[in-house]
């Protein structure tokens, strides 16, 4: 198993990797950690003709407190944002779900940015940032565009990025007073992808759940609270629209299931850590 | 840096186990192989070669990480340690977590064996005082076909405990 063969840039500015995807369209690619894309390319699933490498350009390496929110560039490792979000009370829901994307060793490459570039199904900082409502800064030689997380994701591994486009940053809002975070996820082993990922975002009129690992993309609903009448019947109606299907991993009704006892979990975690 | 071209070889240069060394690799090289028949290290294993078993963990920089996930040419001009960088005097003698693992049967085969002395390396210096659940958690990033576990968490255990005396006395 060895990639096939390819050009590598280790780009000093953000420009040099502008110029490059601009030149060279979708012959090139971007690597970050190279912790998703070094697998697909010794498993010869990705071939790029250039390797546009982005971690030694410095202005790209930020966390950034903005208006939005936290602004995380696309050289942040994901250990990093982790003993950030560990630190800054702003970030509750990454500090409990950073620690479940992958292992330490490979969170030490991985970027947070080069996760949700890549948009596995069930990867946790996608769902996050969806959950949380998140946005994402793209370039392109010309202009730059900023769109919500909501529009990114279209299908599975799939996105709104253009061929010539650097996601530039992603921002995660900052946590709102009477809100409550929390996140929960099963799977076969930590560390391992989850099979059921839940985000939730709890206020006192209601929650948001989000759903990662079942469908092809991530997926958030608004839902009553816990106490409501209809919240047993929306949790569920949710579980059957996320359109559940067997595999290796789990079959479609074990999943509904995590949906509706771990959503629940996770929703009731949520609303005890209402600040 | 320029361009570096596909079919040809570049030069590689790095901080090995304290040690300058240098060596030519394809951009499509992987830091593993370049470890191992470049430089000639070959304590540092591969295994599944796509990010999961563990077996080929070095210190890039300090920190735990996949070789077999890194290019050489990524790595041009990091800091590198390897399983060679371990005893204390270039193999003649075992370090603590190389002798807390004999003492304890904490290998069978020991082909992973390396990785997860690298990974307890960078662990053990950056969490001193981390509980066993935090070490079991950072060991799940490493599959062993033989041992069970028990006591590789048991050696590790052991291990951490001497790191921590040792420190008290120096
Ligand atoms: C053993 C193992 C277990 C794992 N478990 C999990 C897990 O449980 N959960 C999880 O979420 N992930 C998991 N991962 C994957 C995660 O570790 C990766 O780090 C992450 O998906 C990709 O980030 P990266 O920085 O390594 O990106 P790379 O691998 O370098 O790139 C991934 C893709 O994103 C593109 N890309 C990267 N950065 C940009 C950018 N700035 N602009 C445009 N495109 C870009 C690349 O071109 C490529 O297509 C695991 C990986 C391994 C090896
Ligand atoms: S050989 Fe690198 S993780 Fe298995
Ligand atoms: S000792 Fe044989 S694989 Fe771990």
């Amino acid at each position: 198993m060895k990639p096939a063969p390819f050009d590598y840039l280790r780009a000093e500015s953000r420009e040099d990797v502008l110029a490059q995807l601009h030149e060279h369209g979708d012959q090139a690619r971007i690597i970050a950690g190279g912790q998703s894309l070094v697998p697909m390319l010794s498993m010869r699933l990705a071939k790029p003709a250039l390797l546009v490498d982005v971690m030694h350009v410095e202005s790209l390496s930020k966390i950034e407190a903005t208006d939005a929110g936290i602004r995380v560039g696309a050289g942040v490792r994901q250990a990093r944002l982790l003993d950030w979000a560990t630190r800054d009370p702003r970030l509750p829901l990454l500090a409990k779900a950073l620690p479940w994307v992958g292992h330490a060793q490979t969170r030490n490459r991985g970027t947070v940015v080069g996760s949700v570039a890549h948009a596995d199904p069930s990867a946790e900082q996608p769902l996050c940032l969806l959950t949380l409502g998140g946005t994402l800064q793209l370039r392109h030689r010309k202009k730059a565009r900023s769109i919500p997380a909501s529009e990114f994701f279209v299908g599975m591994m799939a996105t709104a990025r253009g061929d010539t486009e650097l996601i530039e940053s992603v921002t995660f809002p900052a946590a709102q007073p009477g809100t409550g975070y929390a996140f929960r996820e099963v799977g076969r082993r930590h560390g391992d992808f989850a099979i059921v990922a839940c985000a939730a975002v709890a206020t006192h009129t209601g929650v948001r759940l989000g759903v990662g690992g079942v469908a092809d993309i991530p997926n958030v609903r608004e839902l009553p609270l816990p106490g409501a009448s209809d919240f047993d019947d929306a949790l569920n109606q949710y579980a059957w629209d996320l359109e559940a299907r067997d595999d290796l991993h789990a079959t479609a009704r074990y999943r509904r299931e995590l949906v509706r006892r771990l959503g629940r979990e996770t929703i009731e975690e949520a609303l005890r850590c209402r600040n | 840096m320029p361009k570096l071209i596909a079919s040809m070889r570049h030069a590689v240069s790095l901080t090995l186990n304290g040690r300058k060394v240098e060596g030519q690799a394809e951009p499509r090289m992987l830091l593993s192989d370049f470890l191992r028949h470049q430089l000639g290290a070959t304590g540092t294993h591969v295994g599944c070669e796509h990010g999961v078993c563990g077996a080929c963990t070095v210190l890039i920089d300090g920190l735990p990480a996949r070789s077999c996930l890194a290019l050489a040419v990524q790595s041009d001009g990091a800091d590198v340690k390897t399983i060679e960088g371990l005893s204390p005097d270039g193999g003649h003698t075992l370090g603590v977590l190389q002798e807390a693992f004999r003492e304890h049967h904490g290998l069978q085969c020991g082909f992973c064996t390396p990785g997860i002395l690298m990974s307890l390396d960078g662990f053990l210096r950056a969490q001193p005082d981390a509980s066993e659940r935090e070490l079991k958690e950072m060991l799940s990033g490493h599959l062993c076909r033989c041992t069970g576990y028990a006591t590789i968490i048991k050696a590790a255990l052991h291990a951490q405990q001497r790191l921590k005396e040792e420190r008290a006395y120096a």
